[in-house]
């Protein structure tokens, strides 16, 4: 039975003023301004553009700043507005040994051409609360050294020149895209990347940690890990040629998997792969161990049952926006269904109790 | 590329836009009604209404084919300027654009897949005249009965009887369109 | 054209110089715009971003940006812009240079507007890399295990 039901658009309305006025908070504090949350909550605004798969830092930062600094609530208002946009092109595949490194370090070569260069990082601090921020105050400038523009040669190159690590086949095959047609399984690899890279950080780094425990273990190293600015090159016919469009900062990791061999392949190194909007270190990492894991198929390996080797398991539960959505829901009025089921409830008890006293 | 297929686009994009999705939805609702549109300033022989349905449906993610005698430069030049749109041959297009002469065979056109019958291609026939009067419509969308001055009837039946499967098509005349989706029951008169 | 390959085309220079420009920075650098027609746009969209599995294998869909693109004409030329972003003047901006760099005045703009916008880009770039070549590691071994 389907009942339409009507009303309660006053108590909406009024919900909503409140919201807004709670979402001001205190009106003797100053008012956050867009731009500072794009600025000083940058790692927030770069998780919402990795997971609303939009690299656009001040819709981000609004994002914030409307839905009260919830990220899901911010991630889902990025995904509704993306899906407003003319879709104007496809860019050429970023180049990712190009980038302008701010980071850029290797756990498995100490020595590495380009060195290991910490950047912007929480590592090595002592993870106490910084009392002195409480206050406001200026920030010394970081200090400088000489530099060299040229780009930083990838850690796996060095090891495939021997054959000592798998190598990924090159190709211009147009990848599917998650965003415009139902996701079919088996998934290839590159759909695999789409969607771990657009998932929930915490579902994806649980994932991850999961492997890392033994359910699928692969043995992994962080090869190389390098935050900085790639330029975004399109074709643009009416040229007839490319140009570059703008710029993006990019996470990338690439692991070194210990890989002893199989039917079909030699003992060497494997590999996976992590590439998300922003500065986003977490997030890469564990997106390469959860590639790893996918890959066992590929790479003749056994599946042991472990959710992260499960791409069914991974690929339709990643998604934040999804969960969050059929999770809600039923919060939302359900009236009928429940009162279906309070009905069924009671002829069962009635049932039950009937058949009680009767054997009594 | 041409100077001319830069001109004739939408001039407010989001309004025309919209108002010429308004009238492509309804006459595919509505099989037999014709509908008026406008905006668009293709280059010759592209009809106005044909030109308003490419910039609202098409962009690079539908493969655009044009029929031989639509496949000029300067249309080709259009198309992709102002969609974006590849262009490619009849079995592979999300979108066909000719007379009926130029598109038929009709059966090299995607008709779908069981499991995603609209994956199909949408067919946007030129046509010397577009009246109320001539083939017999009925079915989803029209109350009693309608007509429509098809280019013929036995294409477009052999089409209904694919359905779920099938193609869907728009028949364009200066800046009138009119829609004949795969749903109908086609029946000369 | 065996040397299309090894010399930059120019234009393309230019293009990608003023799609990564600040819109305020350009928009201080030329503040008038000579009169031109729109022919396409200003219009904000998306373009879907494409990495390569493992950096260097077949290409997957990382992401959209936010692109804003324009093409106006000016006298007999025609200039186009595809800028990041959703800035409109930007992109009208950045295609209006386009098109005054096919021109005879082409000269006097690169000095005034793309030259600075050039310099300034170099400057934080070169700033970016320094800050990053302070916080480069220097090893030095303690204790080598086989030394004992």
């Amino acid at each position: 039975m389907y009942v339409a039901v009507k009303g309660g658009e006053r108590a909406i309305d009024a919900a909503h003023a409140w919201l807004a006025e709670e979402r001001r908070g205190d009106t003797s504090v100053a008012e956050l301004s867009v731009a500072q949350i794009r600025e000083q909550l940058a790692l927030a605004v770069n998780r919402v553009m990795a997971e609303g798969s939009l690299y656009d830092a001040d819709l981000a930062a609004l994002a914030i700043k409307q839905s009260r600094g919830d990220l899901i609530e911010a991630i889902f208002l990025i995904r509704a507005y993306r899906t407003t946009l003319p879709r104007l092109g496809v860019s050429l595949p970023l180049e990712t040994a190009e980038m302008a490194v701010s980071r850029r370090i290797s756990a498995t070569f100490k020595d590495l051409p380009g060195g290991q260069i910490l950047g912007p990082t929480f590592d090595y601090t002592h993870r106490l609360l910084d009392f002195k921020l409480a206050a406001e105050g200026e920030v010394a400038a970081a200090p400088t050294a000489p530099a060299s523009l040229e780009p930083v040669p990838h850690v796996t190159g060095m090891l495939g020149r021997d054959g000592l690590i798998q190598s990924e086949a090159y190709g211009n095959d147009t990848p599917s895209d998650l965003t415009r047609e139902p996701m079919e399984l088996p998934a290839s690899r590159p759909l695999r990347l789409q969607a771990i890279t657009r998932g929930d950080e915490g579902f994806i780094l649980s994932m991850a940690y999961s492997t890392q425990r033994g359910y699928g273990r692969t043995h992994a190293f962080v090869g190389e890990l390098r935050i900085g600015a790639v330029a975004v090159e399109m074709e643009i016919p009416e040229l007839g040629f490319s140009v570059e469009i703008g710029e993006v900062e990019l996470t990338e990791c690439e692991t070194v998997n210990q890989f002893k061999g199989s039917k079909t392949e030699p003992p060497q190194f494997t590999r996976g792969y992590g590439l998300v909007f922003g500065q986003t270190e977490r997030k890469a990492i564990a997106m390469s161990l959860v590639d790893r894991a996918l890959r066992w198929k590929e790479l003749g390996e056994d599946f042991t049952g472990a959710p992260a080797q499960d791409e069914e398991f991974v690929l339709m539960h990643s998604d934040n926006i999804q969960a969050t959505g059929f999770l809600e829901h039923i919060k939302l009025p359900h009236y009928v269904d429940f009162q279906a089921e309070l009905e069924m409830i009671r002829k069962l008890r009635r049932e039950a109790m009937a058949h009680k006293e009767a054997a009594e | 590329m041409t100077p001319e297929a830069l001109l004739g686009g939408f001039q407010t994009a989001p309004i025309q836009s919209a108002r010429a999705f308004r009238a492509a939805l309804e006459a595919m609702a509505r099989p037999g009604t014709i509908w008026e549109v406008e905006g668009a300033m293709p280059p010759t022989p592209m009809s106005v209404a044909a030109g308003v349905l490419l910039l609202t449906l098409c962009d690079g993610t539908t493969p655009v084919h044009l029929g031989g005698s639509l496949d000029l430069p300067v249309v080709r030049d259009w198309v992709t300027f102002h969609t974006g749109a590849p262009l490619v041959a009849a079995e592979d297009a999300r979108f066909a654009l000719g007379t009926w002469a130029d598109l038929t065979p009709v059966n090299r056109f995607a008709i779908g897949l069981p499991d995603y019958p609209d994956r199909s291609a949408t067919l946007i026939v030129e046509m010397p005249r577009l009246d109320a009067e001539g083939a017999r419509l009925t079915g989803p969308g029209i109350k009693d009965v309608a007509h429509l001055s098809l280019p013929e009837t036995q294409a477009f039946r052999a089409n209904r009887a694919l359905f779920p499967q099938g193609f869907d098509t728009y028949l364009t005349c200066g800046s009138r369109l009119a829609g004949l989706p795969r749903s109908t029951i086609v029946e000369a008169v | 054209m065996p040397s299309a390959q090894t010399e930059p085309n120019p234009r393309k220079l230019w293009m990608g110089l003023l799609a990564r420009c600040a819109p305020a920075r350009l928009a201080a650098l030329m503040p008038d715009l000579p009169p031109h027609d729109l022919l396409r746009g200003p219009e904000i969209g998306a373009v879907m971003v494409q990495g390569r599995v493992g950096g260097t294998g077949q290409p997957f869909n990382l992401g959209e940006m936010t692109v804003t693109r324009c093409s106006v004409r000016l006298g007999d030329a025609v200039g186009h812009a595809h800028v990041q972003g959703r800035d409109r003047a930007h992109a009208i901006r950045a295609a209006v240079m386009d098109a005054l760099m096919q021109t005879e005045q082409a000269a006097s703009f690169e000095a005034t507007v793309l030259a600075p916008l050039k310099a300034e880009e170099s400057a934080a770039r070169a700033l970016r890399a320094a800050k990053a070549a302070a916080t480069k590691v220097e090893f030095f071994t303690l204790v080598r295990g086989e030394d004992k």
